[in-house]
């Protein structure tokens, strides 16, 4: 194997494999599979955010002309597991959120099903409900979690014995995923077996999962997921969309059944991100060493099951303190299921804790990158590991190089261009390195004079088609176009969700020991035909270091000080993220996680009406992501860092490190610009215009 | 009720029954086998189901397709193909101006038929000086791409990739 090669091949400035199919539409989507004359699905959801179904006439319904069917549950669907309630679907007349499926009406035409649903009568029995997270309700409880709460040393003596403290209660709304494609299935249910086209995060979870929820056996279900249309975590655990499509195959067999949520129903079904209410105390001494940090959370979940994000996880590990104390507490509400998104635990959790340390570095009239540099702890002060590579340090010096941080003047409130106040903020960025192990590969070399690479993961738009082939390049000590991978079905060996930004780092070390089980079997010469299906050994080093990924964000805003209305000109973002896999892809993946932080910052919010227990935000008019007028110059750029321990490629996963901190930055600059300090995502031009006139300014 | 219509796709004469309630987009994907357009909110809110109709970008989530017989419709796969891209396309690709791709066929149609508009003077609310020529700078193009979301967070890349082909 030649080392020149294997050079050019990682870390080589590739386009996109499949680039040119997705600028022309040709890419096929789960919805897109051609399937010969389908059914639709359309779901019929509660009305009322607590109560029962007390009565159901399908009648009309079942009589127009297209109809197939009206499923409720009378009678239920039978299920073989129905011990997770998101997906105990139709089991019950109970309704544990608005929003939740109570029915779905199967019929020959998308119009036809819409109008069918319009004419079942539901008739529902509204209980009293709750969706209001407060930190001082009954119900609230410690989550059955191991490591829920740490402690280190004694923080209240931390903090009596500070020079300058902080105590600031921090909140972040319920943000939703967004993903532009909707929750998508295509099933038909024929002989006894599951034929799935699905957007989804993971293939083979998908099938574990129906194979649990549907008491079916491996080779009974089969799912294909070529392209997804984004996730962001929404997609990453099977939800009651995939249930209903199921239910509904079983209930036509010989037909296909396609099942797209709406806009509406994803904001209810596809899950979102819980809302937090976050208390972060700092102590330091005169010169900056910190004392101690305290990080108190409080979360939402449904009443029906206990979702926890870890918020207060980074916290524990940034930066050095003799006593850090953390807890994570929840509120069980009568609202959809919470579960996953976009860095779940790091992203509301650092919006924190990086605006805490501002607010910090201003009381203590320090630079607050300075301050940062002051507390960077020589080991994980959790684990007392030594850490794999922890550049936080080389980020914030590099980046205040790039972004002129010199030149900054701290005091707040100083630089205006006619209704413009000006500023700049700093904040940090962690994301541990997970690795999610037990995944398999297959090569085998092919006639043509190339290696099939198989692996069932999935490219959900980070660039796996393109980064994974670069890997199996590599490791096999080929070219990348010698290499054809397939990918994103159940067909393929055995892959983990790539949840955690652990795609990359799992599947290409899986890619690594299969290469090598490759070559130790059929040497460098292989005849065709010859094949290794193998996986990743052990990594030793995973027990004995701590593996994280950091960087730091740099925003610069600009707010008008008539309107409140928030600007990001120029964001820039330095990374320390081990081995670049593929330039042009990690750069993007980083610009898309600030422009997904920019958008959290200023513009995300899910509106719970509490009298309704209703989402009054459940389209993309009413829940606002950034467009592209919202987003100005975004640069992100990485050190040069190698870390031999992580995995054989020496990467991190970078999928959500570009969101985390980038909401702190931006919300540190707008109090650098104003002179006021916005603790309550999102900094709409509402709550600056108030705080403003509470200041007098 | 059920109409016959033709409507020309990408150049081809497609001929068809359409429900009077059924949308140009739906008719696209779901009779014809069309799925470069894609629908991501049904809602006329994302911009994803933009193709050219008549030459102009049209959201066709919002039209019925009753309304639209005869109409030359243009998608993606329309504008280019896989071995012959459009420059829109091939802009995209050499700019990374996507990751998961499904708002892409929308960014691309929008991109060809504000170009278009561009080089005809139509101006934009960012545009200072009504009655002069057309400059394309990254604010323009910002603020006439801002009907197609991207939540992967492509647009630095998408204003790159257009900014190359700008007037």
């Amino acid at each position: 194997m030649s080392n020149a090669i294997a050079t050019r091949t990682l870390g080589a400035d590739v386009g996109r494999r499949d680039g040119p199919r997705k600028v022309t539409g040709a890419a096929t989507y789960a919805y897109e599979h051609p399937l010969t004359d389908p059914a639709y699905v359309v779901p019929l959801l509660s009305t009322v955010a607590r109560g029962r179904v007390v009565g159901i006439d399908a009648a009309e319904a079942r009589r127009l002309p297209g109809v197939l069917a009206v499923l409720t549950h009378e009678p239920a669907p039978e299920l073989a597991d129905t011990s997770n309630p998101e997906l105990a679907i139709l089991q019950s007349p109970a309704i544990h959120f608005r929003g939740q499926i109570v029915g779905a009406v199967i019929a020959e035409s998308l119009e036809i099903g819409a109008h069918a649903a319009a004419l079942v009568r539901i008739e529902e029995q509204a209980s009293d409900h709750d969706v209001v997270l407060r930190v001082d309700h009954p119900d609230v409880f410690k989550p059955d979690d191991d490591g829920t709460d740490t402690a280190h040393g004694d923080a209240e003596a931390g903090l009596r014995a500070a020079a300058t403290t902080v105590d600031a209660t921090y909140t972040t709304p319920q943000q939703h995923q967004g993903a532009m494609e909707p929750h998508t299935s295509v099933a038909l249910w024929r002989d006894d077996a599951l034929r799935l086209y699905e957007s989804t995060q993971s293939v083979h979870g998908v099938r574990e999962t129906i194979m649990e929820v549907f008491g079916l056996r491996a080779e009974q279900v089969e799912v294909t997921a070529p392209f997804v249309g984004g996730g962001f975590g929404s997609k990453g655990e099977v939800h009651a969309n995939t249930v209903l499509a199921v239910i509904a195959a079983r209930a036509v067999p010989g037909r296909a059944v396609k099942l797209a949520l709406t806009r509406h129903h994803v904001f209810t079904l596809g899950s979102h991100r819980t809302p937090t209410i976050q208390r972060v105390r700092l102590g330091a001494d005169a010169s900056g060493g910190l004392l101690a940090i305290t990080h108190d959370v409080w979360a939402h979940t449904s009443r029906m099951k206990a979702y926890i994000d870890q918020v207060a996880a980074a916290t524990r590990m940034m930066y050095a303190a003799p006593s850090i104390a953390t807890t994570h507490r929840l509120v069980p509400l009568d609202v959809p299921f919470p579960s996953w998104m976009r860095a779940p635990s790091e992203t509301p959790g650092m919006y924190a804790l990086e605006c805490a340390i501002d607010e910090l570095a201003i009381a203590l009239r320090i630079d607050p990158i300075e301050l940062r540099i002051r507390n960077d702890p020589p080991a994980d002060p959790d684990s007392g590991k030594p850490w794999s590579s922890r550049n936080l340090v080389a980020c914030l010096r590099q980046g205040a190089e790039r972004f002129g941080w010199a030149r900054r003047d701290p005091a707040p409130r100083r630089r205006r261009d006619g209704r413009w106040l000006a500023g700049t903020g700093v904040a940090g960025s962690t994301y541990p390195v997970f690795h999610t192990p037990g995944s398999q590969a297959q090569i085998e070399f092919r006639d043509d004079g190339r290696y099939e690479v198989s692996i069932g993961a999935i490219d959900v738009g980070t660039g796996t088609w393109t980064s994974l082939s670069q890997i199996a390049a590599e490791a096999l000590g080929v070219p990348h176009e010698r290499v054809a991978l397939q990918i994103g079905d159940t067909a393929l060996p055995y892959s983990h969700v790539p949840g955690g930004s652990a795609g990359i780092t799992s599947w290409g070390a899986t890619l690594f020991g299969a290469a090598r089980a490759f070559r130790d079997r059929h040497g460098d010469d292989p005849a065709p035909g010859d094949t290794v299906t193998a996986g990743a050994p052990d990594n030793p080093a995973e027990d004995a270091y701590a593996m994280h990924a950091f960087g730091t964000h740099f925003a610069e805003v600009r707010v008008d000080a008539d309107t409140g209305e928030v600007r990001v000109p120029r964001m820039l973002g330095m990374f320390a993220i081990g081995r670049v896999v593929n330039p042009r892809t990690a750069r993007s993946q980083l610009i898309g996680g600030m422009t997904f932080g920019l958008s959290m910052a200023l513009h995300e919010e899910v509106v719970m009406d509490a009298a309704l227990g209703a989402i009054v935000t459940p389209d993309l008019a009413g829940y606002h992501i950034a467009t592209n007028a919202d987003v100005g110059d975004i640069d992100a750029a990485w050190i040069d860092e190698i870390d031999p321990h992580v995995n054989p490629m020496g990467t991190k996963g970078i999928g959500e490190l570009g969101i985390v901190g980038a909401a702190a930055a931006i919300a540190n600059a707008v109090f650098h610009a104003t002179g006021t300090r916005m603790r309550d995502l999102p900094i709409t031009p509402d709550k600056l215009l108030r705080a403003h006139m509470a200041l007098g300014a | 009720m059920d109409i016959d219509i033709t409507l020309h796709v990408d150049g081809e004469p497609r001929s068809l029954s359409v429900d009077t309630r059924t949308t140009v987009l739906d008719a696209l994907r779901e009779q014809l086998g069309v799925t470069a357009p894609k629908k991501g909110c049904d809602h006329g809110q994302c911009g994803s189901c933009t193709c050219l109709v008549d030459g102009r970008r049209v959201t066709t989530c919002l039209s019925l397709a009753v309304a639209h017989d005869g109409a030359q419709i243009t998608t993606a796969a329309g504008l280019g193909s896989e071995r012959d891209l459009h420059a829109v396309q091939q802009a995209f690709v050499d700019h990374d101006g996507f990751q998961c791709g499904y708002c892409t066929p929308g960014q691309i149609c929008s991109a060809a038929g504000m170009l278009d508009e561009a080089r005809s003077g139509f101006p934009s609310d960012v545009t200072a000086d009504l009655t002069a020529d057309v400059v394309l700078d990254a604010d323009e193009i910002r603020e006439r791409m801002s009907g197609n979301l991207c939540r992967c967070g492509a647009y630095v890349n998408i204003v790159a990739a257009i900014g190359e082909l700008a007037p």
